[in-house]
This record gives structure tokens, sequence and C-alpha cells, in this order.
């Protein structure tokens, strides 16, 4: 037993005063007249076990303990290396669990727990219009600056909403990405330029020197990160703004309305378009506010509901029924995934479960052979707690190794994980691991060495010592067998909830492809086209025949087969509504008390282009122009919830914003505009109009388009190939943002997908493990009743009746763990309902798949062990003994 | 290990601290010798075994009650000597007076009961 230093000596000093002792002892006895040897025979005798008292004292020294455990340590790291299979398969098994956990974890923790990388990230909030259609509504821009000048209770309000530029002047013409912002928010959220400045409140009006803020991207590849740039102009949409300052990469803002990245910042303030000014109109404008010190969210709340009720009564054709929808930023940014990431979280910690109840077996297993081991450390006056103790430690040893290796896995896995994460988890650039990551590793380690390794512990600690003694390390397998059992039928149970799990969220995903879009989404390209930016004060008419130009170019590219022009609403991407009334009713006094409807400005090859079926009436036609009578079609939707009793062809609708109205002259199918698990609250009532009847008033400046074209080329050829088109006309237009429909569907169920993968890869380990696991103890159970078998065999039972007998003991085994895991999954799929779509959690042919999955597997895991018990020699049984 | 003395020495707990402070009252003693004198001095009655009296003793030199000492004992031997601290006499007097009022206590009640 070796000791640290410092201990030596007083251990040295204590065996000596121990010596005294015995040496006074003999000689008092020898003084009374007994025999040398017979007086220190007797004083040992009445000494007791010297070693013993030896260490009891030393316990008394403090760091006894420490000690102690080191001296467990040692000896346990000799057990291993002697058993190198056991620790090997042991360390493996729990390295995946504890890897897989770290993986995740560090992924939830960089999502949902880390804070936001602002000051004061708690005083965020996100900030929406409230309308009776939508929860979430945009502000109107001109009662957004009401909230902003008479709350009492925010310390600023910024708002924001998407925009694109076309650059000149500067090479080749280029779309930007842009986001329109009020001045404050870059302050507002702690942001500090990388060169110049920020805005100033004051440039945040009509009137002012148009001013941009760049990002750094641009600033390096456009400008070669020069700083003179700042205080020189560029040209955006035709004219000039000033850079006033550059700002650093990515904001971190993952909320709707603002780009991932951004080229460009310009003010909201600066515009004087209509659909600023207008206290109607609310163009994806979002808000982010900071709450002042002390102040609640629900305050907040209150506080500009109020001011929405006063703007209600004050301008009530527009505004009758608006409130505030205010959330915490974070829960704005990350509550969608919250539900996702912590079912998989969970799933994680089921598989983590799994592979500790295997390793618990393998132990109990072992324990068999090393219970003389322990039953002559007992019988030499080992307490159970001090065996339990070492016992412990050594598993405490094997979940570090395996925790070190779960690390590395975690690493790497990790990476893995990154890459599978779909674009539409936020916060992704944040997840790593770090100091809490690390911390929760050490963490979910030592609970594993509990959990696996404190049941064997105390069953080897409470042998019967005679009986191990006497039967030579073979007996006492009953309780043992018993529980090794319970920890199967624990890991069937585990696993068959995973598997109902990842069986769910693959008839999720079927379902969800199964769904028709309304349109044909194969061979299908979305892109956006910028005019050239002289057409920004163009007339009308020039507008007009600059978009029949662009159009005709597009749809002459070779490999493009048709290709239409739209404005508004474009299906999976993004919407536009306008609300309406009936020919033949009163005007509604407030705006929401008209009916809303999505809409779709059109040219008539839009229909070919998407495949929407005519139900009634006609499509859409090139006479539909500019001179004609305006025209729409609406889709099955709007005809059944506006004309339930008649026949919508020859109808009217009156526009309100767009200021127009048209004839209904054609019923066309309904599309999914916001995704295949599209929420059926949403706005369903689709119209579509014809974009050359769109009224002079509204057609200056808008020199953007989206476009559609159906065509067999990649969306990447498609643009290129529609580019050089389009130069050939006039090198000025823009074509950007090119893809195909398929990869924007595929992008709004990526995060199912996601789901789905992992949680099926989990499954799939955790039934691995579970059937390792029932293998491993029938196995054991074979080896154990071998010579009973050999009996059986040798009194003329047939090899099928002892195949069965077997067999049957997994069976028994597998079916309480689904019995279990039935009741188990029936309470815990309930928490993926938000995953789940077309398919109730309790889904029946599910459940009863993956219960047939898990028999047939366990079945199949035991047949091995049991084919081998068929092959018992009765003679080579029975000559064990 | 050692479940066994440490029954005892809970069961003698406060008890053995104070018949060991007591003994070396009378002046230096090495372990052997303070076993003697409590066995002696309780007429044979009580005896304190080694794996309670050794933890006791390093027990109370770590409180500070006792300090040690290596000797040379009559016959050449290298013994170890305890010896009484100012402290460890403030501990002893604290519970003899406990130790009283505790026999008291309870002879107050056989008294009652055997009433």
């Amino acid at each position: 037993m070796r000791l640290p230093w410092w201990k030596r000596q007083q251990a040295r000093e204590l065996e000596e005063e121990l010596q005294s002792h015995l040496a006074m002892a003999a000689r008092d006895r020898e003084e009374r007249g007994a025999a040398p040897k017979v007086a220190q025979a007797e004083a040992r005798r009445e000494f007791g076990n010297l070693l013993l008292v030896s260490e009891t004292t030393r316990d008394m020294w403090g760091w006894a303990w420490l000690e102690r455990f080191t001296q467990d340590l040692r000896y346990g790291a000799r057990m291993l290396q002697r058993s190198p299979g056991f620790a090997l398969v042991a360390v493996l098994t729990l390295a995946l669990g504890i890897g897989i956990n770290t993986a995740l974890f560090s992924v939830v923790n960089g999502v949902l727990l880390s804070p936001l990388p602002y000051p004061h990230p708690e005083q965020l909030v996100s900030m929406f219009e409230s309308k009776p259609h939508f929860q979430k509504g945009s502000f109107s821009y001109v009662n957004l600056l009401d909230f902003q000048q008479q709350n009492r209770t925010l310390a600023a309000i910024a708002a924001y909403r998407p925009a694109g530029f076309t650059l000149t002047g500067n090479g080749e013409a280029e779309q930007l990405q842009a986001q329109m912002v009020s001045a404050g928010l870059f302050s507002l959220l702690g942001i500090q330029p990388v060169a110049g400045r920020l805005f100033t409140p004051e440039e945040d009006r009509l009137g002012t020197t148009p001013a941009v803020i760049l990002s750094t991207e641009l600033w390096k590849r456009k400008f070669g990160a020069a700083p003179e740039v700042i205080g020189k102009s560029i040209t955006l949409d035709g004219s000039s703004y000033l850079v006033v300052g550059v700002l650093p990469g990515e904001l971190q803002l993952y909320i709707q309305n603002f780009r991932k990245t951004n080229d460009v910042y310009v003010l909201m303030g600066q515009f004087a378009d209509p659909h600023f000014r207008d206290r109607n109109a609310s163009w994806g404008t979002d808000a982010i506010a900071r709450l002042k010190p002390g102040v609640s969210v629900e305050q907040a709340r209150a506080d500009l509901n109020g001011i929405a009720r006063k703007l209600g009564a004050d301008y009530p054709e527009v505004n009758k029924g608006i409130g505030i929808t205010m959330l915490p930023l974070k829960e704005e940014m990350v509550g969608d995934v919250r539900p996702l990431l912590l079912v998989l979280l969970g799933a994680v910690g089921f598989v983590l479960l799994i592979a500790c109840g295997n390793v618990a077996n393998l132990l109990l297993a072992r324990s068999t052979t090393r219970a003389r081991e322990f039953a002559i450390r007992s019988a030499l006056g080992a307490s159970p707690l001090r065996v339990i103790r070492q016992l412990l430690t050594e598993t405490l040893l094997l979940a570090a190794i395996a925790g070190a290796a779960g690390l590395l896995l975690a690493a790497w896995g990790t990476q893995a994980a990154l890459g599978l994460l779909p674009a539409s988890i936020p916060r992704a650039s944040h997840v790593g691991l770090d100091l809490q990551v690390l911390g929760f590793t050490l963490g979910i380690t030592v609970l594993a060495a509990v959990v696996f390794g404190l049941a064997p512990a105390i069953k080897t600690a409470r042998p019967d010592l005679h009986q191990e003694l006497k039967e030579g390390g073979r007996g006492g397998s009953g309780a043992r067998h018993r529980a090794q059992a319970a920890f199967v039928i624990m890991e069937m149970a585990l696993a068959l909830v995973l598997l109902a799990g990842a069986g769910l969220m693959i008839r999720t995903l079927a379902e969800l492809w199964r769904i028709n879009p309304g349109f044909d989404a194969h061979n299908l390209v979305l892109l956006g086209l910028g005019l050239p930016p002289g057409m920004a004060h163009a007339t009308p008419a020039a507008l007009r025949s600059s978009l029949r130009q662009a159009e005709q170019a597009i749809a002459g590219t070779p490999g493009i087969q048709a290709a239409s022009l739209s404005w508004g609403s474009t299906p999976m991407r993004g919407d536009d509504e306008d609300e309406f009334w009936l020919e033949g009713q009163p005007k509604p006094a407030s705006i929401n008390e008209m009916n809303w409807s999505l809409i779709y400005v059109v040219q008539p090859a839009y229909f070919q282009v998407m495949k929407v079926p005519l139900l009634r009436g006609r499509l859409l036609t090139a006479e539909d122009n500019e001179h004609a009578t305006p025209v729409a079609l609406i889709d099955e939707d709007l005809a059944r919830r506006s004309f339930p009793h008649s026949d919508p062809l020859g109808k009217h609708m009156h526009f309100n914003s767009l200021g127009k109205t048209v004839e209904i002259v054609g019923v066309v199918g309904h599309v999914k505009q916001f995704g295949l698990d599209a929420d059926a609250r949403a706005l369903q009532e689709q119209t579509y109009l014809a974009m050359m009847q769109t009224p002079d008033d509204q057609m200056a400046g808008n020199t953007e388009a989206d476009v559609v074209v159906r065509t067999a080329l990649p969306a990447v050829a498609a643009e290129d190939a529609i580019r050089r088109s389009l130069q050939q006309l006039n090198r000025d237009y823009v074509i950007f943002g090119g893809e195909s429909m398929n990869a924007i569907i595929g992008k709004g169920l990526a995060a199912r997908r996601f789901s789905m993968i992992l949680l099926a890869m989990f499954a799939g380990l955790a039934l691995l493990l579970a059937a390792i696991g029932i293998y491993g103890v029938i196995s054991y159970v074979v080896a154990q009743r071998q010579r009973e078998i050999g009996i059986r065999i040798a009194l003329g039972a047939r090899r099928g009746q002892v195949f069965d007998l077997m067999l049957r003991q997994g069976a028994r085994m597998a079916l309480a763990g689904l019995a279990i895991g039935m009741a188990a999954a029936f309470g815990l799929t309930r928490l993926m309902t938000s995953m789940l779509y077309g398919v109730k959690p309790t889904d029946a042919p599910t459940f009863a798949v993956a219960a047939c999955l898990l028999c047939a597997i366990a079945l199949a895991a035991c047949c091995i062990p049991a084919r081998r018990a068929t092959r018992v020699d009765p003679m080579v049984a029975l000559r064990c003994e | 290990m050692g479940k066994r003395y440490q029954n005892r020495i809970e069961l003698l707990q406060g008890t053995l601290d104070m018949l060991i402070l007591q003994t070396l009252q009378w002046g230096p003693q090495h372990g052997y010798g303070i076993s003697q004198a409590i066995r002696l001095g309780s007429g044979e009655v009580l005896q304190v075994e080694t794996g309670s009296l050794y933890p006791a003793l390093h027990r109370l030199e770590r409180e500070g009650w006792i300090q040690s000492e290596w000797k040379l004992s009559d016959n050449n031997q290298r013994v170890k000597e305890y010896r009484l601290t100012a402290i460890g006499r403030k501990q002893l007097a604290s519970e003899r007076s406990r130790w009283e009022m505790l026999t008291q206590a309870i002879a107050g009640v056989l008294k009652t009961a055997g009433d």
C-alpha cells in the first residue's frame, strides 16, 4: 500500500507506536510469569487485528478518503486492465451515449440557453401590431411613430423591414440585400460600427441627405475595405446615398423580416413612399424594443395596448381592433425550435439510459465471476459500504474514460450535427463546446456511473458469504438474473418510446410530401428581377413596356419553357394581402371589418408556369391589359366563403388599398401559400390580378418583380441563362436569388426532416443497444443453466424444447418491456404534438409497427444464444462439475 | 473497513475521551499505559480495545486536547507519550460536569421508576 510522502513518516510512527504497545503488553505478561512465546501470542490476541487498528486510526488523520480513493482507483485500473474486452465494450457503449448527449446538449445550450449577444438581453422584446386576422401583423409606420412617442415603458423602439436595391456605378449592376431600419436599431442592440458611425435620429426623416451603412462583407467586396469610402456616395436604385458607416458581419438577429445577411442598411424615415406615410399600409414592418430598466414585459404590453386602443378610437377606419403582441426577443427567435430540441434531448437521454443498462448488465454478469473475490474481502473485514465504494470507484473510472471518449465523439458529432442543422434553426453559430457543455458532460458522466454502477455494486457487496465460498462463485445467480432482466425490460421500454417517436416523424414527413401544394412544384424556379435603375422615374407606360420586354426575354431564353412576372404574394415565399368588399354591399366602416385576401399580381403565363388548375370561367389573357376592364381570378376558398350560394363569375370586388374594382372572370384551385404544413388559421382566400392592369399611380417606382419560370434546368443554370439573355436587352437588368421551388419546400420541411433523421438515428441506436442487452442476458442465462440444460438433454428433452425454453425467457422480457414502453410512449409522444402533421401522437399503426419491430429484433437477438443452448453437450456440461 | 470498531467508538464516544483525558491528568502516559490505567482504575470492568483507543488518541491530538512526544522508556524502548494540554483540561472539566448531570439524571429516573 503506497502512501504519499507526507504520510509515510506518520505511518511509520503509528506502526512503531502500536509495536511498542505490543512489546509492553508482552513484557507485562512475561513479568507475571508467562513464557515469552505465549506472552507474545496472548498480547497479539488481546490487541486484535493490527492492520485494522492502524487503518481505523489513520482515518482520524483527515485525508483518508483521498488516500483510499487513489487506492481504489489503482485497484480499479488493474481490474480493467485484466479484462480489456469488457472494458472496451463498456467504454464504447458509454462513450456513444455520453457523446451524443454532449453533442445535442451543446446545440441546446447554444440555441436555447446561451444569452443573446447584446447588452442586457433580458430587456429586449419583439413587437408586432396585432389585428383581428393576424396575431403577429406588421406595423403601419405612422402608427409605429405614435407608439414610439407616446409610450412610457420603453427605452427605445426600432422598426425594420427587408428591402432590395440595385447598386450601379461600381462595376456590374448588382442586386443588394437591404434592410430599412429606424435610426435607433443598432444603438438599441448595442451594436458598434467597425468604421464610420451609426445613423443619427435627425437623419431618420424626410428631406435629409439619404444615408447608407454598409455591411463588412460588401465593404470588403466592392470597396476593398477602404476607409475613404465613408463620406463618399454610392448609387442605389438610381439615387445617391452617403456612406456613413460600416457594420460588423452578422448581427445575429434571427427574426422574421430581418435577413441573416444584408449588404446595406438604409433609414426607413427617409422614404416618401406611401407605404410609409399611409396609416393603413403595413409593409412587412416589425419592431424591436428595449424595456426601461425594471419594467416587465407585462407592464410594457399593457402600456402599449393602451396606446393601441387610443389609436383605434382616433382612426377607427384603419386602426379599429389593433393591439400589440410583445414577447421576449429570444422567445421570438428560438420559441419555435424549443419543443423540437427538447424532444431530441430527451431522446438522447433515453439512449444514454439504455447504454447504462447494458453496462450495468455487463457488470452484473462480471460480478458473478468476482463474487469470490469480494466474499474473501468481506471475510477479511471489509464492510459492505467499503466494497460498494470500491466498486463505484471502478465504475467511475470506467465512466471517466468513456466521458473523455464521449467528449471527443461530441466534438466531432457537433460538427456533423451542424452540417445537418437546417438553416431554419436559429443561432446555430453559437453552438460549440464551452464550459457549460463540459460541465454537462461531467455531470452526466458521474450520473451514468452511479446509475449503472450502484445496482451491481449493491448486489455484489451483499453476497451470502458461506454460499459463495462454498460454491466457488457459481451460485447465487437468481437475484442477479432478476436485476439483469429488470435492466433489459427498461431498455426495451425506452427503445419502444424512441421507435414510436421516430415512426411518428417518418409518418409526418410522408404525410407532408403527399400533400398537393396546389401547383406543380417540379421544374419550377423562382427568381428576382430588377429593372434598370433609370426606370425608377419612368412613366407607367414605359414601365409596362420594360416589364413586358423583360418577360419576353426571359421566356425566350433557351431551356425556359414558360415564364411570368409577378408582384404581391409568391407561394411558399412571401405574402401580400389586401382588404375588399363585394359589389352591392355597403363599404364597411373600418378595414378590419372588411374581408381579406392574399393578392397575386401576375401575367397570363403565370398559370401555365405554376400549373394552377382552372375550375370555372377563364384564365387571364394578353387582352386583359391596361386598356381593358380590370379582371380578377379567385381561388376556390374565396369562392366558397364569399359566394356560398351564388355564382362568383361576373361579380365585382372592391379592393380597398389597391383602390380598384375588378370583375371576377374565373375560379382557380387553392394554393398552399404558407408551406405544406400551412397553419390553417392563416389567411387562405386568394385573388389573382392582372399585372398590366395595375393603376398608373401604383405602377410608379415598381422596378422590381418576382419571376416564376418552368424549366428543367437547375436554379443556378436557369439564372445564368436568363441573365445572359436579359443583358443582351440592356446590361443594367439585374436577375438574382434563383431558387427551385422544391428547394424552398424542402427548407420549409427542414426542421422536421432534421428531427426525423436524428430521431430515427437515435431509435436505431437504442434498438441496437437493447438487442445487445437482451442478447447478453440470454447468453448469461444459457451459460448459467448449462448444467441444467445438459441434464434435461441427457434425460431426453428435445433440442427444440430447449430452444423454446430459452426463447421464452427472452420473449417474456421483451413483452414486459413492450407493455411498459407502450404506456410510456402514450404519455410521452404527446410532447411531440407541435412537430407532427397529419398523424395523432398516439397513432395506433405507428405504435403497432414499432412494437412488432422491437419484438422481432429482440427475438432475433435471443435466437443466437438459444441455439447455443441446444448444442450443449450433456457429457461436457455434466463433466464441468 | 472497521465497522466493528466504529460501533464501539460511537458507543463510548464521549466517555472514552473523558476517561483518556482523566487518566492523563496524573501525568504523561503512552497508549498501553492509558489502557492499563483505565482497566485497573475500573477494577478490570472496562477493557479499552486498541481499535478504539488509538483512533481516539489521534483524534484528541488533532483536536488539540492532548500532545504527543517520543520518549525513551525505562528499558530503552522508544514510546509515544501523550500529555494533557490547557484546552484539554478545560474540555475535561466540561465533560465531567456533563457526565455528572447525566448520571444524576439517570439515577433520578431509576429511583422514581424503582418506587
